[in-house]
């Protein structure tokens, strides 16, 4: 049994695949500088200066999702780089040691050569080791925000401090782009990805209908433009769309999964080469995962075109990954009321501890807090070595009969 | 029981299809057991569940048509052509245990190539689970690694051990890096019944660091019932009494069983 299709899919695939495009058009005939931003940021600023923007996180989950990253992962681990770290960046190298990359189907014969790259520590340190590889590689600046994790409170000070490093960020920017900063422009980038942002949280939202017209399994796929198009006015056209659907969906009661039974939070990253049996299994046990840590990832609520530096740190401060444990709690304490979830799935992603919010006990305190069963699965968002079939399909399945009893 | 002659659907059937071992147990609507069988699951496991399934026929002296429903668990539940339906095995340890015990438990099952943490409510019900991450540190998979480094018999291990004079320490870490501890130890000239000993003591303390040991502590899996060390040793780390309720190998297989017959409109005779 399968989740239902969503029909804005091709849509999507067009617009991903245009973007493609202009990208490798921009790298190959330098039609435009080319930056690399990590997915969270500081995107905004770079689309502002005329810079194509690629994030090879996003090329990672390509990776994973195709399943070709296991093929490459032996290239970086040869490297000396640990098999322990980010499957995301040792798949993203090896698939450039090898010369390959799934951007082929988009006519990319490699990806995007970068003029300059432009990491934001939020979410890990490793996204700067990253990008500092192909820095080597290309003779290019690797220049970025070393934006604090495990943010408690956000403090004015934190967002000054980022804020600060934004702006010191700009003439190093001017200077690859061969223009100066335009606040106008700025402005309406930032007003652009804020029009995004909503849209996702409002396409998300969604699923707290009953029954969901989407899960989480939807939403790994319809990220796309609000990770890599937040910023233009292309990425809000499509979820408007996508969101007219969905709600035809809820006015219709159409779900996502058929029969909807029971519903699941997801924390942790997504296991990308096994989305597919994962919607499957779910699917047959009529029980839609219908919110997520990680779709979520791509919401903030703080950018504002009128102050766009402020917010834009603001943002990079607030993102659920740079919390201290107390406020995660919070968050999904929250998202389990809103979208009343029956039990939270954590995903312990091996190579991911700073998306896997199971590793100081936070499963157990949510299990006794909400009063709700939770289960943590061991698995990698790339290296599937990391994820056994046989016993995650037993432990989810386990887990759906335990709901069943009550 | 042996031989009694008995109406269809006065008894139910559970397998269990193990990665190492498939199980087969029989019960009457009492659920009593009538009878059971172990066979190794090999790389057939339709077949390896028939055999085990006719042996425990043979073993209940019934019929195949004396049974009402047989119900399958274990990793290969999905590959019993004759099950009539199927839980997890997490589910089955479950029932099976709660059959045996009331009140809170924690169920700590040990099999072949994986371990589990099962914890019920009063009732019974299911609060939460824990298995051991993909790794062999912790199952039955390390003895009989440890036991080939020794060059002793899967079945005479639990007794070398019990002559144990000297606590050796091994790692729980790694199967592989405890075989290389291991064989340190030996060129260090430690005697194989103390090695014998911490490789229990290893597999316990892979499996308390899974879960906190709460409530009434109750083993099952082909390991407590063949290595009765793992128990003794568990008891010391816990420092209170273990369980081990009657054929905990089994375990799983009875809860299918059990199953079986929860789901039978009639629950037998």
């Amino acid at each position: 049994m399968a989740r239902k299709e969503l029909a804005a899919t091709g849509a999507m695939k067009e617009l991903m695949a245009t973007y493609f495009r202009d990208l490798g058009e921009a790298a190959e005939k330098h039609t435009a500088p080319v930056a690399w931003c990590t997915s969270v940021g500081p995107a905004e600023l770079l689309r502002a200066l005329g810079f194509r923007v690629y994030f090879p996180e996003n090329h990672g989950a390509l990776l994973g999702a195709t399943r070709r990253a296991n093929a490459y992962l032996p290239r970086t681990h040869a490297l000396g780089y640990s098999p322990d770290i980010c499957s995301y960046l040792c798949s993203d190298i090896g698939a450039y040691l090898a010369g390959e990359t799934p951007l082929d189907r988009f006519g990319l014969e490699r990806v995007p050569r970068a003029d300059v790259l432009v990491f934001n520590t939020n979410q890990c340190g490793e996204v700067r080791d990253w990008f500092e590889f192909y820095g080597r590689e290309w003779d290019v600046p690797v220049v970025g925000l070393v934006s604090p994790r495990s943010v408690g409170e956000v403090s004015p000070r934190i967002v000054d401090d980022v804020a600060g490093q934004l702006e010191d960020l700009v003439p190093a920017l001017e200077a690859v782009a061969g223009t100066a900063l335009d606040a106008g422009r700025l402005e309406r980038t930032v007003g652009l990805s804020r029009e995004c942002t909503d849209l996702w949280r409002e396409v998300l939202e969604t699923a707290a209908h009953r029954p969901a017209p989407m899960s989480f399994f939807d939403g790994c796929i319809q990220m796309g433009p609000a990770v890599v198009l937040r910023g233009t006015g292309e990425a809000c056209v499509y979820y408007r769309t996508l969101l007219a659907e969905l709600e035809e969906r809820n006015g219709a009661g159409v779900a996502a999964v058929e029969g909807e039974r029971f519903r699941l939070y997801w924390d942790g990253m997504p296991i990308w080469g096994k989305l597919r049996d994962l919607s499957n299994l779910f699917a047959r046990f009529h029980t839609s995962v219908v919110a997520s840590t990680y779709c979520n990832s791509w919401i903030f609520e703080a950018l504002d075109p009128a102050d766009p530096f402020r917010s834009m740190a603001r943002a990079s401060v607030e993102l659920f990954i740079a919390r201290a444990e107390g406020p995660k709690e919070c968050v999904i304490e929250a998202m389990a009321a809103r979208y009343g979830v029956d039990g939270i799935l954590f995903h312990d992603a091996r190579t991911c501890p700073h998306n896997s919010n199971t590793r100081y006990g936070m499963p157990g305190r949510l299990r006794r807090r909400l009063g709700i069963p939770v289960l943590t699965i061991d698995g990698d968002l790339n290296d599937l070595r990391c994820y056994s079939e046989e016993q995650s399909r037993t432990s989810i399945e386990g887990f759906i009969e335990q709901l069943a009893e009550g | 029981m042996s031989g009694e002659k008995r109406e269809r659907g006065a008894v139910f059937g559970g397998i269990d299809s193990g990665s190492w071992t498939t199980k087969a147990v029989l019960i009457d609507g009492e659920r009593t057991v009538l009878g059971s069988a172990v066979v190794r699951s090999g790389a057939d496991l339709a077949a390896a569940a028939e055999k085990a399934y006719a042996a425990a026929l043979a073993a209940a002296g019934l019929a195949p048509e004396s049974v009402a429903a047989a119900w399958a668990t274990g990793f290969g539940r999905d590959n019993i052509p004759f099950a009539a339906g199927s839980r997890t095995e997490l589910d089955c340890h479950a029932r099976g245990v709660h059959h045996y015990v009331s009140g809170a438990v924690t169920v700590v099952d040990i099999g072949g190539q994986d371990a589990k943490v099962i914890k019920l409510d009063e009732a019974g019900r299911r609060v939460s689970h824990r298995m051991n991450r993909k790794c062999a540190a912790g199952t039955g998979s390390f003895i009989d690694e440890m036991a080939l480094r020794l060059d002793v018999a899967i079945g005479e291990l639990s007794a070398l051990a019990a002559g144990f004079e000297e606590e050796v320490e091994l790692g729980s870490f790694c199967t592989v890096f405890s075989g290389t501890e291991l064989l340190a130890a030996i060129r260090r000239g430690k005697r194989p019944a103390d090695l014998a000993r911490a490789a229990y003591k290893s597999i316990v303390k892979r499996v308390m660091e899974m879960d906190v040991m709460e409530d009434r502590v109750v083993a099952t899996g082909g390991v407590v019932a063949h290595h009765p060390m793992v128990v003794s040793l568990m008891e010391e780390a816990l420092g209170k009494p273990v369980t081990v309720p009657p054929h905990p190998q089994e375990m799983g297989a009875f809860g299918a069983a059990l199953a079986a017959r929860g789901a039978s409109p009639g629950k037998g005779s």
